[in-house]
C-alpha cells in the first residue's frame, strides 16, 4: 500500500500509510482501539475503498486481482445473518469457494482439504453441529478452519484472538507456527499477542491512523508503543509528536 | 384424490402449486439468511404495477409482471447496496409507488377495475390456464437452476459479504441474481397465493424447517418439503371447503410453523441429552 488514506463518514481513519508485506513475513498490526487496525487490513484487501493512495495485491489493484485463492481472509467474527442454521462443516467447506468452478461439483480434493482443516482446529468430531451453538472461541476456530481449507499463501486475520479462551489461543498459535513453517505469509491484527508472540517477525503499530512503529516486534510492548515514545523512524514525521503540532489533514 | 386429478383444472392448479411450493422456499432460504425476508413483499407490491401495465397495453400480465418486478428487484438491490440509513425509506417509497401505480394504471385500462387486480393480489389458482402452467414451470426451473448452479457462491455471499468479496466472488452480480430470482419467484407464486401473500411462501417454510435442522442445505431441502405440503395441502382442502386457496395455503404453512415450534423444542431437548453423557 502506498499513501493509503481511508475516511469513514468523512472522518479520516487512515492518513497516509505506506506498507509492504513481503512473502513469508508474519506481520502483526498492533494499536489501541480505534487506531485503524481493522480498517487497514480491510483497505489492503480492497474491502474498504481508499480515499487516497493505492493498494496492490500481488502487484495488481484489488479490482483487477484474480488470484483470490492465494488469500485467506479471517473476519473478526462469524456473521450469523438471518439465523438459518448451518453446520461447522458447511462453513469450513465454503472456504474452498475460490478454488471451485461454477459448474463443477465438489471434488474429493475439496472434501479432503475440508477434513484436514477441521482436524487442524480440533473440531472434526463436531463437524455436523450448527455453528450457532458454539462459543466465541470455537467460532473463531471455525473461521480459521475456513481459511485453512482454501489453502492460501497469505492469511489475513482480523483479531483472531479477541474474546478467545486460552485453549483456543494456544491452538491458534500452534496452527500459525505450522503455517509459518510452511513458509506462508501471515498478516494479523491483534490487541495482544499472547502465545503467538514468538512467531511474529514484524510489528506495525498504528496510532491515530498513522504507522508509528514498523520493525521488529516490540518486546516491551508498553514502553515501545506508548504515545510520546520517541522512535527514530522513516515514518516518524507523519506522526504528530505532540497535540500542539497541528497540521491540516490533506 | 383420484377424483381430484381427473379434473383438468385441478390438475393444472396442483401442478402450479407443486412448482411454487418447491421454488419459493429454495430461494427463500438464501433471502432469510441475507436478512431480506421482506424482499418478496416489496417485489410483490412493485409487480402489481406490472400486472396493471399488462392490462393497459393488452399484453399478457405475467410478462409485464416479470419485466416490472425484475426492474423493481434490481432497483431494491441497488438501493440496498448503496445507502444504509435511508435504505428502508427508499424501499418503502418504491413499495407504495408499486401499489399506487398498479391501482392507477388499472383504472386507465379498458374495462379494468380494482376487482381485476384482486385476483392477482390474493391469487386465483382456479383460473390457471395450461399456458400459465407452462410459464410457471419454466420460471420454476429457472429458479431451481439458479439455486443448483450458484448455490455454493450464494451461500458464501449470504453468510458474509466481505468474505465473499475476499474470495473473489462477483458480489454485485450474485446480489442482483438473488434479487432477480426472487422477482421470478414472486411472479410464479402470484397466481397461486397472490402478490400480498407471496412472501409467506418464501419465509414461513424456512422458519418452520429451521426448528428441526442443523445445516443450511438440510434447512433448504426440508423447507421445500414443507412448502409443497403447504401449497398442495392447502389447495386440496380448498377443493372440499369453500375457501380462497391462497389464504388457506398460507394458513396451513403458518399452522405448520406453530406446530414445529413445539416439536422443535422437543427434538432439540432430546438431542442435547444425547450429546451430554
Amino acid at each position: 500500500m502506498k499513501g493509503g488514506q481511508v475516511s469513514l463518514d468523512r472522518r479520516p481513519v487512515l492518513r497516509g500509510i505506506d506498507l509492504t508485506i513481503e512473502p513469508g513475513e508474519v506481520v502483526s498490526v498492533l494499536g489501541a482501539n480505534g487506531s485503524g487496525k481493522s480498517t487497514l487490513i480491510r483497505a489492503l484487501l480492497g474491502l474498504t475503498p481508499l480515499t487516497g493512495g493505492t493498494t496492490l495485491l500481488y502487484g495488481r489493484p484489488p479490482a483487477r486481482f484474480r488470484d483470490w485463492r492465494r488469500i485467506g481472509y479471517v473476519p473478526q467474527r462469524l456473521s450469523v445473518g438471518g439465523g438459518v442454521p448451518t453446520t461447522i462443516r458447511e462453513v469450513v467447506a465454503s472456504g474452498r469457494i475460490a478454488r471451485q468452478r461454477r459448474f463443477r461439483p465438489t471434488s474429493a480434493a475439496d472434501r479432503e482439504a475440508t477434513e484436514r482443516a477441521l482436524a487442524a482446529v480440533g473440531l472434526a468430531d463436531r463437524a455436523g453441529d450448527p455453528v450457532q451453538a458454539l462459543s466465541g472461541g470455537q467460532q473463531q476456530r471455525v473461521l480459521i478452519a475456513r481459511a485453512l481449507a482454501g489453502e492460501p499463501d497469505t492469511y489475513v486475520m482480523d483479531e483472531p484472538t479477541a474474546g478467545v479462551d486460552a485453549d483456543s489461543q494456544q491452538l491458534l498459535a500452534d496452527t500459525l507456527s505450522a503455517l509459518v513453517a510452511q513458509g506462508r505469509t501471515v498478516l494479523l491484527v491483534a490487541h495482544e499477542l499472547g502465545p503467538m508472540e514468538p512467531l511474529i517477525t514484524r510489528a506495525v503499530v498504528l496510532r491515530d491512523g498513522c504507522v508509528c512503529h514498523d520493525g521488529p516486534p516490540p518486546h516491551a510492548v508498553g514502553a515501545h508503543a506508548l504515545p510520546g515514545h520517541d522512535h527514530v523512524h522513516p515514518h516518524a514525521e507523519e506522526n504528530p509528536v505532540s497535540t500542539l503540532d497541528w497540521r491540516p489533514t490533506p | 384424490m383420484i377424483e381430484l386429478l381427473s379434473l383438468g383444472l385441478m390438475r393444472r392448479a396442483l401442478t402450479a402449486a407443486l412448482l411454487v411450493g418447491l421454488a419459493a422456499p429454495a430461494i427463500g432460504t438464501f433471502i432469510v439468511q441475507r436478512r431480506l425476508a421482506l424482499l418478496g413483499d416489496g417485489i410483490g407490491h412493485v409487480a402489481l404495477t406490472g400486472v396493471a401495465l399488462g392490462f393497459l397495453t393488452g399484453t399478457a400480465p405475467v410478462l409485464t409482471a416479470v419485466a416490472v418486478s425484475v426492474l423493481g428487484a434490481v432497483t431494491i438491490e441497488l438501493v440496498r447496496a448503496r445507502g444504509r440509513t435511508s435504505g428502508d425509506v427508499a424501499l418503502a417509497l418504491l413499495f407504495y409507488g408499486g401499489i399506487a401505480g398498479g391501482a392507477l394504471l388499472i383504472s386507465l385500462a379498458p374495462g379494468g377495475s380494482n376487482t381485476t387486480l384482486m385476483s392477482y393480489l390474493f391469487g386465483s389458482i382456479s383460473s390457471v390456464t395450461a399456458q400459465d402452467v407452462w410459464a410457471i414451470g419454466l420460471l420454476a426451473a429457472a429458479v431451481l437452476g439458479v439455486v443448483a448452479v450458484f448455490g455454493r457462491e450464494l451461500y458464501v455471499l449470504c453468510q458474509d459479504e466481505e468474505v465473499a468479496r475476499a474470495s473473489g466472488l462477483p458480489v454485485r452480480f450474485l446480489s442482483l441474481l438473488i434479487a432477480v430470482t426472487a422477482a421470478l419467484t414472486v411472479v410464479i407464486a402470484m397466481r397461486v397465493v397472490g402478490l400480498l401473500l407471496v412472501s409467506a411462501l418464501m419465509v414461513v417454510p424456512v422458519a418452520t424447517s429451521q426448528q428441526f435442522t442443523r445445516g443450511f442445505r438440510a434447512t433448504m431441502l426440508l423447507s421445500m418439503v414443507f412448502g409443497v405440503l403447504a401449497t398442495v395441502g392447502g389447495l386440496t382442502s380448498s377443493f372440499y371447503v369453500e375457501v380462497p386457496p391462497g389464504a388457506i395455503i398460507v394458513v396451513v404453512a403458518l399452522a405448520g410453523f406453530v406446530l414445529a415450534l413445539g416439536l422443535g423444542r422437543f427434538v432439540r431437548r432430546s438431542r442435547s441429552q444425547e450429546s451430554t453423557p
